[in-house]
């Protein structure tokens, strides 16, 4: 079969386009260049383009394992959907996932229709996720066997009629089997570290933002859960909720550290308030992505509002809002911040997600 | 199967007989022509000797080619010797095309960042230099014009003799990148009047990591590099002596041979024209303009060229869409967006350029497979919407 295999130039896409061609399969290796294409000069003075060194690291992967290899471009849709929503969710006072709007809006999309174009049956990337055969028919979406490495979290917005075209090679295996396979076949990136920051963003996204949004700087008030004035902050796209370092505000009546417990971009103000009054007990998510029949009101599902953060137990709760989806925490939450993704599970299997919206002084220290 | 390689604006195959003039540069004719012995010596006389061959090829005198690592580096050195040398005197504009190589564009930009005033004259919808907008760019402030003789992408010629009469009026100098022209036409600084003109040995069968820059002479130029006084102190280094005896002989072949290449290869240019226009809707760029005897440049709309090049490299077949970025992707093509070709049809231009050697085997499989990639991109394009 030909298969199309994304390839980051990192070991996991390495492995997996490996473990295609082991298999018997006819691989076309694709790096996607996402990042927009910087001034040559500013790119040299910047130490080169991390696009540009990734997708050689691709290259050579690629050749190590003897298959061709192509860099794709998608700038356009890379800019149009993943920085765009990036800026604008900060520039809301949200807190944005780029991975997880690429997932839903460039990358599988783009190379599905790449494939095609190609005649490309599959599409393999090396994300740590399982896709099996879902009860009711069709497939699901599973979490990885190695659940320091598990992305399922940022596949959900995968469209289900698209899982039968995509496969997860790395799914089943643990993180160190990757790096000694690849190891084992010579390739030059078994120990590239894996990758951490944003390519398009830098060290840090407040540089970033001022930078491209001079709009984001926009000075307000920084104030405490009774409306009390007791700081100035840069502009609310600077902000997370949850965040504690920089804020310049003085410890609590209770000695103990601030955090930023809401975002009110309308009032431009950040609200900062104890641990205590950063917990949540009630989500709300908005444009849900469902890969499985949606649970119903009572049912009891398990959620997840962090990249590796822990599944928190939640009940779901009659429907309020149009095509939103409102869970009682069994626990609650410290500072899910409006914007990230919201994904739930049954056990293993991802039942579907959405982002987490903004609800406006649902405090849960009011109920202690 | 032999793989067919129609990218020959990328790279040429080094000649045979250029092959064997350098060897004994790399072998026993060590010597550094800048050494007063008889070694040194022998050095200097193939150094000289590749002179007058580069000399002879641009109409020009010996004492007016300057070697260079390359076509970039010409380049650079045009537009930053001139403009080092004219911005004291008052002379700090620098007018370009909208469709120059990057080894212009970018020199512009990064001269624009020292304070030169760089303005671009727009092309016609076949991507031809707007001469009358020309015009109107180039005024008394202005030290040099440069325009391309022919676009590396398109393949379309440039008047370069007419825009080295706008620049002369208005008494600024003309460069022109002749580096894609050279395949297939004489790089003739004497017959288009421009005051400099840029080489690059790989493209005519001469070795890579080789170029040269002819400065009429008389004309200003400041060094960009400094050291030991090579090249009469306007590119100092030790000379690569294989290199430019490499490209010496490449330009004793081309001016020997170049007009015998050309209309061979320009036969080959429309027998595979008629081939790959079987693919239906292909729209030749730069069609009832002069375009370079071995650059055919077609668009394919409904079929990226990223996915049709992949295709045909599967079928061995060596192509290239002219516009990749620096990691190797192929966007939209900045050259036809100048021309006003929409994002959509940008993206799928290919470029096809022949050699001296390609043969009509080569470009009948070349557009037998070619029409293939085309309409099996398609088919499956059409196939996917119909799903959605």
């Amino acid at each position: 079969m030909r298969v199309l295999c994304a390839m980051s130039g990192g070991v996991d896409s390495t492995v997996a386009a490996l473990l295609m061609r082991q298999a018997g399969h006819e691989v076309v290796g694709v790096t996607m260049v996402l990042a927009p294409e910087r001034d040559p000069e500013e790119e040299a003075q910047a130490g080169g383009c991390c696009s540009l060194a990734d997708a050689q690291d691709a290259r050579r992967s690629a050749r190590a394992i003897g298959v061709p290899h192509y860099a794709l471009d998608m700038r356009a849709p890379f800019a149009r959907h993943v920085i765009a929503d990036f800026e604008r969710e900060y520039l809301a006072g949200r807190t944005p996932n780029p991975c997880v709007a690429c997932n839903r809006g460039v990358k599988f999309d783009a190379l599905l229709e790449k494939a095609d174009e190609l005649g490309c049956e599959l599409l393999v990337t090396g994300h740590y996720a399982r896709l099996a055969p879902a009860p009711e028919g069709g497939l699901a979406l599973y979490a990885a066997a190695d659940p320091d490495k598990d992305q399922s979290y940022v596949l959900y917005p995968l469209r289900r009629e698209v899982l039968d075209r995509l496969a997860f090679p790395l799914g089943g295996m643990r993180k160190a089997e990757v790096r000694a396979l690849a190891r084992e076949a010579g390739l030059p990136v078994w120990d590239k570290p894996d990758s951490v920051e944003l390519c398009f963003v830098g060290r840090d996204y407040r540089d970033y933002l001022a930078r491209t949004r001079p709009e984001a700087r926009r000075p307000g008030d920084v104030v405490d859960t009774a409306g009390r004035r007791v700081g100035r902050h840069a502009g609310v796209a600077f902000y997370t909720v949850g965040q504690r370092r920089g804020l310049g505000v003085p410890p609590g009546p209770d000695g103990g550290p601030r955090y930023v417990v809401d975002i009110d971009p309308e009032a431009n103000t950040v609200v900062v308030g104890g641990r205590e009054e950063a917990m949540r007990d009630r989500l709300r998510v908005e444009e849900m992505n469902w890969l499985a029949p949606p649970p119903r009101p009572g049912e009891e599902v398990a959620v997840r509002v962090r990249a590796h953060g822990p599944l928190s137990r939640a009940r779901v709760l009659p429907p309020e809002g149009d095509g939103t989806l409102d869970l009682a925490l069994a626990e609650p939450l410290f500072a899910p911040a409006p914007g990230q993704a919201a994904v739930l599970y049954r056990g293993e299997r991802v039942l579907g997600g959405g982002r987490l919206a903004r609800l406006g002084g649902t405090v849960a220290a009011a109920r202690a | 199967m032999q793989p067919v390689y129609l990218d020959h604006a990328a790279t040429t195959p080094l000649d045979g007989r250029v092959l064997e003039a350098m060897l004994p540069y790399l072998r026993e004719r060590f010597g550094n022509p800048s050494s007063p012995h008889a070694v040194g010596r022998e050095a200097a006389a193939a150094v000289d000797r590749a002179r007058d061959q580069v000399a002879a090829w641009v109409g020009g005198r010996a004492r007016e080619v300057l070697f260079t690592s390359g076509g970039t580096e010409a380049d650079n050195l045009a537009l930053r010797g001139v403009l080092g040398a004219l911005v004291p005197a008052g002379r700090d504009v620098l007018v370009i095309s909208a469709v120059e190589h990057e080894a212009v564009r970018e020199t512009a930009r990064s001269l624009a960042r020292t304070g030169v005033t760089v303005r671009e004259a727009p092309v016609d919808e076949q991507g031809r230099v707007d001469l009358a907008a020309l015009e109107t760019l180039v005024d008394e402030r202005t030290a040099l014009v440069s325009v391309l003789r022919v676009q590396n992408e398109t393949g379309v010629v440039q008047d370069v003799a007419a825009v080295a009469a706008i620049a002369h009026r208005a008494g600024a100098l003309c460069h022109t990148d002749a580096v894609a022209a050279a395949p297939a036409e004489r790089p003739d600084a004497a017959a288009w009047g421009v005051d400099l003109l840029s080489l690059s040995g790989h493209k005519v069968y001469g070795p890579k990591g080789v170029g040269a820059l002819w400065v009429r002479e008389g004309v200003p130029l400041s060094p960009v590099l400094t050291g030991g006084g090579q090249e009469r102190g306007r590119r100092p280094g030790t000379h690569d002596v294989a290199g430019i005896v490499g490209l010496g002989a490449a330009a004793a072949l081309a001016l020997a041979e170049g007009a015998a290449w050309a209309e061979h290869m320009r036969l080959l240019k429309e027998r595979l024209w008629c081939r790959v226009a079987a693919a239906g809707d292909a729209v030749r760029t730069g069609e009832g303009v002069a375009t370079s005897a071995h650059t055919l440049h077609v668009r394919f709309p409904g079929a990226p060229s990223d996915s049709v090049l992949i295709a045909l490299d599967a079928e061995g077949v060596a192509a290239s869409a002219g516009s990749a970025c620096s990691a190797g992707a192929v966007g939209p093509s900045r050259i036809l967006r100048a021309m006003g070709v929409s994002d959509e049809e940008a993206r799928c231009g290919l470029r096809l350029t022949l050699g001296k050697d390609t043969t009509v085997e080569d470009v009948d499989r070349a557009g037998e497979a070619l029409v293939r990639a085309v309409e099996g991109v398609r088919r499956r394009r059409r196939v996917r919407e119909a799903m959605a």
